[in-house]
Parts: structure tokens; sequence; C-alpha cells
């Protein structure tokens, strides 16, 4: 694993692989609404309603996906200081948070004229909802150092801790007998919903996994400059500290960042 | 245009289908407009502090 830990190497691995996910993430997309615009047929009980459903369902996948990678990245940091993982879980969250988000929304647009209401206190809104203030508590965190490292330490015990959040998301419609209805699809035995429906959604879940793909790759990449940027600008602040003692005359050494 | 304006009305339902499409399209694009901008952003300011000592340190990649 550590072969990929060099900042270098992983600029040029996720050079090459950027731009095929963001390619393959734009195609999927177009075919995913596509799909779920035109080609899915209402639904007998919630008509048109519900094409928010390919969106909301893969957005909430992917809300809880992100974060089980972020917790993934933050024992890595924690227990080997892999140097990439602290990188990864940090821009993980914003777009775990965009995910969250945009299915609190839709589903909130879903509720309204389903269930008569924006919002209840029922166990799996209230259970995602907490994973969205996890996601903006990390990230409150994580900036709140003027030291990256322990901020990126602490925010990692974090991400460990609300992992207790995931299975409550995940069972909370079996434990508690609220409104949100159980889940339609099961890794075992077959998907409760029609293959015209069922298509949709796996195109949609898929595009926004390759979405995710990207922007991670892109954040991470912008993360290890900006790491490279701060080195570099403290080797100038430094060579610029050491001309002022060094003699008249003598041609001042130039930068030498660490890089 | 009836189709159009069929599809338009969503069954009734496009208060609540074209804010939830929008809404993710805003949230979602707004994240990947923010992610490349920032990237771009630190490259160019590489580049220029790489240009600015010397260029003795070629881009490596």
């Amino acid at each position: 694993m550590h072969r990929y830990a060099n900042p270098t190497r992983f600029m040029r691995l996720s050079g090459a692989i950027l731009p095929w996910s963001a390619a393959a993430a734009g195609l999927c997309l177009a075919a995913g609404l596509y799909l779920s615009l035109f080609v899915a047929p209402p639904d007998y009980q919630q008509g048109e309603t519900v094409r928010i459903m390919f969106i909301h369902v893969p957005a909430a996948w992917m809300a809880l996906f992100v974060y089980a990678g972020m917790a993934v990245a933050s024992a890595v940091a924690l227990i080997w200081r892999h140097p990439l993982a602290d990188i990864a879980a940090c821009e993980a969250a914003p777009i775990g948070a965009a995910f969250t988000l945009v299915c609190l929304v839709t589903g909130s647009l879903w509720g309204k004229p389903m269930w008569g209401t924006w919002w209840v206190w029922d166990a799996r809104l209230t259970s995602v909802l907490v994973l969205f203030f996890l996601y903006l508590g990390y990230l409150a965190l994580v900036h709140a150092f003027d030291d990256p490292t322990r901020g990126a330490r602490a925010g990692a015990i974090l991400a460990l801790v609300g992992v207790v959040n995931l299975p409550i998301i995940k069972f909370s419609v079996d434990w508690w007998n609220t409104l949100h209805q159980p889940a339609s699809i099961t890794k075992f035995g077959k998907p409760s919903i029609d293959p015209s429906m069922l298509v949709p959604l796996l195109v949609m879940a898929v595009a926004f996994t390759l979405l995710y793909v990207a922007l991670l790759l892109v954040r991470m990449r912008a993360a290890i400059i900006e790491r490279k940027l701060r080195a570099l600008r403290f080797g100038a602040a430094a060579a610029v500290e050491i001309d002022s003692f060094a003699a008249p005359g003598r041609p001042a050494a130039p930068a030498r960042p660490a890089s | 245009m009836s189709t159009v304006s069929d599809f338009l009305a969503m069954g009734g339902y496009a208060a609540f289908v074209w804010p939830a499409y929008g809404v993710a399209a805003i949230v979602l694009g707004g994240i990947t407009v923010q992610s490349v901008l920032g990237y771009r952003a630190r490259r160019r300011e590489l580049d220029r502090l790489q240009a600015a000592s010397g260029g003795e340190r070629r881009r490596r990649q």
C-alpha cells in the first residue's frame, strides 16, 4: 500500500485516471437523467414523484458510502500515518456533505406530496441529519487548528467515533417502525422494484459514484499542491530570513523547498 | 407542444420534482465547480512560484 503513499506517484496515477472517471461520470449522469426523466414509468402509487427517488436514493447511498470511506481513511491515517490518508479523509468530507444535503432536500420534497409533511423526527430522517452535522463538525474541527497535522488527527478521531451512526441509519427503518419505509433493494433476494425503475436507479448510483471518484481525485490533487505551496512559501520565508543575516555582497542561496 | 407541457407538469407534481432535480444540480454542480476552480488556482500559483524560484525545478506532472 505504501507504494501509492508517495504523493508524486499519486499525482501521476490520479492524473491518468481523472479524465476517464470524469468522462464516465458525465456519460452515466446523462444516461441516468434520460432514463429517470423520460424512460421510467410513473409509479402506480407515487405518480411522477417517483422520479425524485432516482436522485434521493443514490444520494443517500453515497452519503453512507463516503462516510465509510472517510472513516477507513481516518483509521489508516491514525494507525499507519499514511501521508495520503489524511488528505483523502479531509477531501471526501465536503463531497459527502453535498450528497447528504441532496438526500435531505430531495427527501423533503418527496415527503411533502407523499407523506403530507416536509419533515418528521423519524428515526431515519433524524439519523441522516446527524450524519450531515457529523460531516460539518468534522470539517469545522479539521480546519480549527493552525497545524494541519493536528487538525487531521482530531478529525480522524471524530470520524471514527461517528461511524456508530452508520448502522443506526442503515437499520433505523427496521428497528423503529416510524414513517420512513424500509429498503426496497437488498443484497439477498430479489429487489422489490420493477426493472424499469431499478435500472435508472442503478445507473444514477454508478454516475454518483464516478462523480465522487472524480471530485475526490481533483480535490486530493489540489490539497497536495496546497501542501507543496506551503512548503515553498515556508522555504522562501526562511531564505529571506537567512538573507537578512547574510554578509552583504554574497549571493543568497535559492530557496530549496522540501517537496 | 402538449407533450412538452405534460412532461413539465410532471402529473401535477412539478412543484416537487423540478426543485428536487434543481437542488441536486446546484449542490453537485457547485461542488464540482468549486473543486475544479480551487485546483486550477493552486496549480497556477505553484507554476508561478516555481518559475519565480529560478525555474531550475521543472514541473513533474
